[in-house]
């Protein structure tokens, strides 16, 4: 089961109402995973800043001691710092705070994960106010594995990307193999996280999100809807027998993704958006200019 | 004729109406608002009524039908019209995968594309199709007439056994067992009425080639035995 969702934005005065309207649709997919939920936001960033998004406990004080900009929502704090403190605050993070997880790093993403029904995460973690230009989500009915917050989605695994997946992967032992000695880390035991390494590695070889989702179609082996972001990019791949669901809703204003149609109902417009069921083995990919 | 809102009263209670009416009803016209995608709409109908959605259906809408008129002014979601023992669904928009799966009667037609699987293990529904259907349809069907207006996907008619698959348009590859067979005048004759029924005026059936089984795959045979 599980269900994903994907919004990204075309009309820059939807970007307020881009929080509330992918909380709207995680909602909706409860029915599809009610055990956790998690969702990427592409909001607010500058060029020589970096965005780490750190979950756990005991937050406060971090901030203070790092010297640098926080948000604190929740179990999730988002640090706000220059490009060129990166390391130092990384390193601050592994020697002093080992307890932490850095979920998200990039200039505009921002990424939370929690257990518990999609609307008390969303809420948690204040979603409906958020504003970006693009947010992906995932509800997770967990079949395989315990419900915890790190079989949660998404997962990111390389700067301003990440990835949800309705589906299992069959050969993501061996993958993992492969991408560890490249420099792919990986911080949990779920598949999901290696197709996320896997794109990251193809995109860090220089190949576009389209590109790496095309090459994904001969080297993962297994079901799967992936909905993808990246700080400009947002894409949607199938596999070749279509196994899961996926319905696509189009306007001038956004792009939609949805489990099911009755994700996007709450969408604006969505009356007169061309609905449509993207193909299987096919890669849709939009950028921002 | 009784209206169902449903942004104002649950889909269980309009099933629960529809599946109480008597055979010789004289609430014979329904119509759904704001269906939202909702599953299992109209699904297990067994009395000769019509029902209108006036908007997009989620999965297994009209799942199981007899009898029953549902027409669906939107697209469809997964596996509209499952299990079909008779009548007629009409969905207006696209269906998604698996439309008419495992149907038994009854006619199906579709006036935009069907997505995947399109008639899967099909069991005597006549399936007509205005647009093109997706990979692996008519999988493993047995019986009944699968019309395609457009075109079809891969592995068209994998592992049939019976059907009569009709195509206008390109058929990307056929599936194991499925040939392209000849048309002749009672398969002509036989499409005609399957055009005629789903309301088809200006489409010959000399525009379709036809499709089945070769029933090779019908028995074990002891050539492919290094095969297992």
């Amino acid at each position: 089961m599980c269900g994903i969702v994907g919004l990204f934005l075309k009309d820059s005065s939807l970007e307020p109402r881009l929080g509330g309207l992918l909380a709207g649709m995680l909602e909706v997919m409860t029915d599809r995973g009610p055990d956790s939920a998690g969702f990427a936001v592409y909001g607010a960033g500058g060029k020589d800043h970096v965005k780490l998004t750190v979950r756990g406990s005991e937050l406060d004080g971090i901030a203070g001691a790092l010297g640098v900009e926080a948000v604190r929502r929740d179990t999730h704090l988002v640090l706000s710092l220059p490009l060129a403190e990166e390391d130092r605050v990384r390193g601050w993070l592994a020697t002093q705070r080992p307890d932490l997880v850095v979920t998200g790093a990039g200039q505009r993403i921002e990424l939370y994960k929690e257990v518990g029904l999609p609307a008390d995460v969303a809420g948690r973690f204040g979603l409906p106010a958020m504003s970006g230009t693009h947010g992906i989500g995932h509800t997770r009915m967990a079949t395989e594995s315990a419900v915890t917050t790190d079989g949660a989605h998404p997962f990111s695994t390389g700067k301003d990307q990440c990835l949800v997946h309705n589906g299992s992967l069959s050969n993501h032992r061996s993958l993992r193999r492969l991408l560890e000695p490249q420099g792919i880390a990986f911080s949990t035991d779920n598949d999901s996280e290696v197709a996320a390494g896997y794109l990251t590695w193809r995109m860090r070889q220089g190949a576009s999100l389209a590109e790496a989702l095309e090459a994904s179609l001969d080297d993962l082996d297994g079901f799967f809807t992936f909905v993808v972001g990246t700080e400009n990019g947002f894409a949607v791949l199938r596999d070749p027998i279509s196994c899961k669901p996926a319905v696509m809703a189009e306007t001038e204003r956004y792009v939609a993704f949805g489990s099911e149609y009755r994700a996007l109902v709450g969408l604006p417009g969505i009356e007169d958006a061309r609905v449509f069921e993207p193909e299987p083995a096919h890669v849709y990919a939009w950028e921002r200019n | 004729m009784p209206v169902v809102d449903l942004a104002a009263c649950s889909k269980r209670d309009l099933n629960a109406a529809l599946h109480a009416l008597p055979a010789d009803t004289n609430e014979t016209h329904w119509r759904v608002e704001n269906p939202a995608g909702q599953h299992s709409l109209a699904a297990g109908l067994d009395a000769p009524v019509t029902v209108e959605i006036a908007g997009h259906a989620g999965y297994y809408c009209a799942g199981m039908n007899q009898q029953a008129t549902v027409i669906v002014e939107g697209n469809a979601g997964v596996g509209v019209a499952e299990n079909m023992m008779s009548g007629m669904v009409h969905v207006k928009g696209d269906a998604s995968q698996s439309a008419g799966a495992t149907a038994h009667g009854g006619l199906l037609v579709i006036d935009g594309n069907a997505s995947a699987r399109c008639g899967i293990s099909m069991k005597g529904i006549d399936i007509v199709v205005k647009g093109s259907i997706g990979p692996m349809s008519a999988f493993m069907a047995q019986a009944g007439n699968l019309v395609v207006l457009g075109d079809a996907g891969d592995a068209l008619g994998d592992s049939i056994y019976e059907t009569r698959i009709y195509v206008r348009g390109s058929v990307r590859s056929l599936g194991a067992d499925c040939i392209e067979k000849e048309m002749r005048p009672e398969h002509r004759q036989d499409l005609q009425r399957l055009l005629d029924a789903a309301g088809i005026a200006d489409v010959s059936a000399d525009e379709f080639r036809r499709y089945g089984s070769a029933r090779k795959l019908y028995n074990f045979h002891v050539d492919n035995a290094g095969a297992y």
